[in-house]
């Protein structure tokens, strides 16, 4: 699945999205960076509630897919800008994580 | 066999802003000279994490890094205030970093424990006359 298609299919904002045709592969969820550094893998969608600039450092990094800010989140002015610039998308939910992780794991990711 | 320098950044005290941008283009040096994408990924975690360090914790410094055909070095010099006891920074989960900090996901005390389980060796010297001195190898095979 293309993170084009997730946003579709789960009714994602899109706040950041320079790369939406890349593919997603697996996810997870976590807000302490270190753990997000060593644990996440590349391609995955990372499910957490920071929405700072360092969080599209960290993505980069990792290579993530596509953060999602759950639970109603905000990303700061810097993410957002910093995310265009550097490649890495940055999408939205009002949904508590583990309601979006059930339902992504639900259809297969 | 003689190290040759691919990357040296200046990092500024709490300049979020630019946080990881030396972790970011080493990523990318070690790509285009062919590095194989699990070290690349491991010299990332190595370099942010110090990086991040430097960003929280110190009053500036800079990130090195060399390369031979056996290993990567990262060097990372900072100009302190040092870290008290060094005994308790590799202790999963003790940090120093302030609340604020805390809020951003940072100083969950894993920094320098992810920076030793992917390290083939690493050395640190910190006093709080000569700041923080790491030296992280890496080995290439």
């Amino acid at each position: 699945m293309t993170a084009k298609e997730l946003v579709e299919k789960f009714e994602l904002e899109v706040i950041a999205g320079p790369n939406l045709t890349v593919e997603i592969d697996g996810a997870y969820c976590g807000d302490l960076l270190s753990n997000v550094m060593a644990r996440a893998e590349k391609s995955n969608l990372w499910l957490t509630v920071q929405g700072h600039q360092n969080v599209v450092a960290v993505a980069l990094l990792v290579e993530i897919s596509a953060v999602i800010l759950v639970e109603g989140f905000e990303y700061d002015e810097q993410a957002i800008q910093k995310a265009e610039a550097k490649g890495v998308n940055l999408l939205k939910s009002s949904d508590k994580c583990y309601e979006l992780a059930a339902k992504l794991a639900a259809s297969g990711i | 066999m003689q190290k040759q320098q691919i990357m040296c950044k200046e990092i500024e005290s709490f300049d979020f802003q630019s946080g990881g941008e030396a972790s970011s283009n080493l990523k990318n040096i070690l790509r285009k000279l062919g590095v194989n994408s699990d070290l690349v990924r491991k010299t990332s975690i190595v370099t942010y994490e110090l990086e991040m360090n430097v960003v929280i914790h110190s009053l500036g410094g800079e990130i090195t890094a060399l390369i031979s055909e056996e290993e990567l070095e990262i060097r990372v010099d900072d100009v302190g205030p040092g870290i008290e006891d060094l005994d308790k920074a590799f202790t999963p989960g003790y940090s120093t970093a302030s609340n604020e900090i805390r809020e951003m996901g940072f100083g969950a005390g894993m920094g320098l424990v992810n920076v030793k389980r992917y390290a083939d060796k690493l050395t640190i010297e910190s006093s709080k006359e000569n700041g923080t001195h790491v030296k992280v190898l890496i080995k290439l095979f």
